[in-house]
């Protein structure tokens, strides 16, 4: 059952129950990102426990270049 | 002189937070052509710490930054770019400690768009905030020595004035507040934007900088990694040249040859 995501200030529908299922979904290496879920960064040893809810805002970031 | 160079340097370890740096070049990795430029340019540089910045990710990029930086050969150090707020500065610092676990953080509080230049209130409220959650603050500051005590009391494991407005290449514009920051803080000072090509670098180490960080002078030189190894040489020159202590500035001459032994 898909439900309703906004990542990275995108409307998507996920069918991920959990961050770590969440990056998995959209081919991303967890390695060196952060994720934070309505505002609160998940650590990264929650990422297989945290259970995402419909309508969450999810905010996915890693690094770019910058001085 | 190779050999003398290597010995200054291996010798000369710089430690802030308890983190060692041997490079005092660092070296930000925004704005080059690629990021094949960009790495040889690292490597040039001989630098082992580099700027990022914390943005979203691109789920369609190809390709990203962190395939071209050697995280066993590069200290990651994470900024806060583009924040105007102590709330947008905290929640980026936080995002990059997550994201690259490491408690480096290179905090910027911008004020003002056009000049770049920090808002010192919202940067004194967020150093001490994030010294408290255990980060090691690295703040980008202007070259005001009172508020680079007042960042040190609030935390800040070293100071980074600026030379001159990021992206300016302006070289360092106020040498004689570099110095009195440096006579006033306990704690390294690195200068950090400004530095345009070499000389600027050593003007910098001369004075007796710990460190220089630069971006814009090496990414958008018209050769980026020959000018990387230029500022390695620079701040090497600068360095050794602190160390070695100059001669005093004179208004006259002074002969450098004997008057003995002059034909009469």
């Amino acid at each position: 059952m898909a439900m309703r995501l906004r990542i990275n200030g995108q409307l998507m529908e996920a069918s991920a129950l959990t961050v770590a299922e969440l990056l998995r979904e959209l081919g991303i290496e967890p390695r060196a990102v952060a994720v934070e879920v309505n505002l609160s960064i998940v650590p990264k040893k929650d990422y297989q426990v945290f259970r995402l809810k419909e309508g969450d805002t999810v905010e996915i970031v890693s690094f770019v270049g910058g001085g | 002189m190779r050999e003398q160079v290597q010995t200054i340097k291996e010798q000369d370890t710089l430690v802030i937070g308890g983190v060692e740096f041997s490079s005092r070049l660092w070296v930000g990795t925004g704005k080059y052509r690629s990021y094949e430029e960009m790495a040889r340019a690292l490597e040039a540089s001989g630098t082992d710490v580099v700027t990022v910045a914390v943005r979203r990710v691109d789920f369609k990029a190809r390709e990203n930054l962190l395939q071209y930086i050697d995280p066993k050969r590069y200290k990651i150090l994470p900024n806060t770019a583009g924040c105007y707020t102590v709330e947008e500065a905290l929640r980026y610092a936080r995002l990059g400690r997550e994201a690259g676990l490491s408690n480096l953080i290179k905090l910027e509080v911008i004020g003002d768009e056009k000049t770049l230049f920090p808002d010192v209130c919202g940067l004194l409220k967020a150093t001490e905030i994030l010294a408290k959650e255990g980060f090691i603050v690295m703040p980008y500051t202007n070259d005001d020595p009172v508020v680079a005590k007042r960042l040190v009391d609030a935390g800040a494991a070293c100071v980074m004035p600026l030379g001159a407005p990021i992206g300016s290449g302006l070289g360092i514009r106020n040498p004689y507040n570099i110095k009195i920051i440096l006579e006033s803080v306990n704690v390294p000072v690195v200068v950090d934007a400004g530095v345009g090509t070499a000389s600027d670098a050593t003007v910098a180490m001369e004075l007796g900088c710990d460190a220089v960080l630069i971006n814009t002078g090496i990414a958008q030189a018209r050769d980026p990694v020959a000018m990387a190894e230029a500022m390695k040489h620079a701040v090497l020159a600068g360095r050794m040249a602190y160390k070695a202590g100059r001669i005093p500035k004179k208004l006259y001459a002074t002969a450098s040859s004997p008057l003995e032994g002059m034909l009469l």
